[in-house]
């Protein structure tokens, strides 16, 4: 029996809004001239980046000069994190995250400690929230070049204490980027950052484009081999169209923002509650108040997260899994695991604009047999 | 010191909590079985198990035999 298509991983890649679709073909038609250039067919293509990067710094609440559009939220994710540290590196050479950083921003980590950097994880608690009392002290420390957290985790949808973290930060005089890849276009952004980096997709734009902010009078030093474009801060052209998209794509969500938030929180709620009630031996993950509306986690006991993933797919059900058997690593999620909660036989849903409630009510209907037939194959019921 | 040993490596998650569930309620309460699993989800899988049954994670140990977890069967 065929399964209509219901897409549930935003998370991952928001499906393309209509008016990004709208603003990239006509965009393709006048902007693919180098914007640096002096002719006619450059000044156009100037001017429609100019726009593009003077709406989404009004979006986010920051001057078009602080922000640079890159080849993706990874590359910006990377640059904010080894630019910041480059540019205090007489400071010191101690980098602090919390546990739960989006896999760019450890890879980035990585990448320093190589070269002779320390980075300090923070833990968060069994609901994903960062440890504030742990944070303030790491902060603190000497030689602290940067710190960076997620505004809330793209795995489990807890929303992070920013603020009072940027405040340690304040004290302490380090600066803080901020991971908003998840919270920009759906929730307001928090204060006290010095660095910020998003990701188009996420909220409806095209792929290969992301968006990185650093704030004036932050130190941040490019990583990167020199280039004189988007302020020096990400090398090579930008796709144009794409941005210009990404720019449509981001007013246009960030002005029906409180609209989804209204219509997918209570959705996500629905899913918490009755996945709780109606899949047996499930645990829920995440906060269950400070989330972002649009995300919703959990865990399914003796359930392989691979077979669980296929068999979802297989009923038309698009989602991700933090489970070790659907990474390429085969190792479980670090989120999860810094958690501390059951890892495999894991999924996570993900709303946007065009999820129904008719879909919710699908999945909902659905899952409690598929995980059911998944455990009766393995031999597990009653365990 | 465990009073059993459960042979789990080269198995991948959830296999090792489960041959834990399946052997749990079959030993003593008060009994110690050691779970030898390399895969490393066991090492948040199986505290979780615990947690959520209600049975005591006395610890995780990394001996001659690789990463292994205690369990005590609680009740």
């Amino acid at each position: 029996m065929s399964a209509s298509p219901v897409y549930l991983d935003a998370a991952t890649a928001a499906p393309l809004h209509p008016v990004a679709r709208q603003a990239l073909l006509a965009a393709l038609d006048d902007g693919w001239a180098d914007p640096g250039k002096l002719y006619t067919q450059a000044r156009r293509a100037r001017q429609l980046l100019d726009a593009a990067r003077e709406a989404t710094a009004q979006t986010l609440g920051v001057r078009a000069d602080e922000l640079s559009f890159t080849p993706s939220g990874t590359a910006a994710a990377h640059g904010a994190v080894l630019g910041g540290l480059a540019a205090r590196h007489r400071v010191g050479s101690r980098l602090v995250h919390s546990a739960i950083e989006h896999s760019a921003v450890l890879h980035a980590a990585e990448r320093h400690v190589a070269a002779g950097g320390t980075a300090n994880a923070v833990p968060v608690d069994r609901l994903g929230r960062l440890d504030l009392t742990a944070w303030s002290d790491a902060v603190r420390a000497p030689g602290v070049a940067l710190a960076a957290l997620i505004t809330a985790s793209h795995e489990v949808g807890t929303v992070q204490p920013v603020a009072e973290a940027a405040a340690a930060c304040a004290d302490a005089g380090v600066p803080l980027y901020v991971d908003a890849a998840q919270s920009v276009g759906r929730v307001p952004l928090p204060a006290g950052w010095s660095v910020l980096s998003a990701s188009a997709h996420k909220w409806g734009g095209p792929p290969g484009v992301g968006v990185l902010a650093v704030r004036k009078g932050t130190r941040w030093e490019s990583p990167w081999p020199a280039d004189e474009r988007e302020g020096g801060r990400t090398p090579g052209a930008v796709n144009l169209p794409a941005v210009v998209a990404a720019a449509a794509s981001l007013r246009a969500a960030a002005a029906d923002a409180a609209a989804q938030e209204s219509r997918l929180a209570p959705l996500v709620d629905r899913i918490r509650a009755r996945v709780a009630v109606e899949v047996p031996d499930v645990e829920v993950v995440g906060d269950p108040v400070h989330r972002l509306p649009h995300l919703v986690t959990f865990s399914c006991l003796y359930v392989d997260g691979e077979a669980l993933l296929h068999a979802l797919d297989r009923r038309g059900f698009a989602v991700s899994s933090g489970s070790s058997c659907t990474s390429s690593t085969l190792r479980p999620s670090h989120v999860l695991e810094a958690m501390g909660v059951l890892s495999h036989g894991n999924v996570r849903v993900s709303l946007h604009r065009e999820t129904t409630e008719a879909d919710v009510e699908r999945f909902l209907a659905e899952l409690p047999g598929i995980v059911a037939g998944l455990r009766a194959e393995a031999g597990v019921v009653g365990l | 010191m465990p009073d059993e040993v459960l042979d789990c490596r080269g198995q991948r998650c959830p296999l090792p909590v489960i041959a834990a569930a399946r052997r749990m309620p079959e030993v003593p309460v008060g009994t110690v079985v050691r779970v030898l699993a390399d895969d490393p989800a066991a090492a948040v899988d199986i505290p979780a198990w615990c947690r959520m049954r209600g049975q005591e994670f006395v610890a995780a140990i990394t001996g001659p035999d690789g990463p292994a977890y205690d369990i005590r069967r609680a009740h």
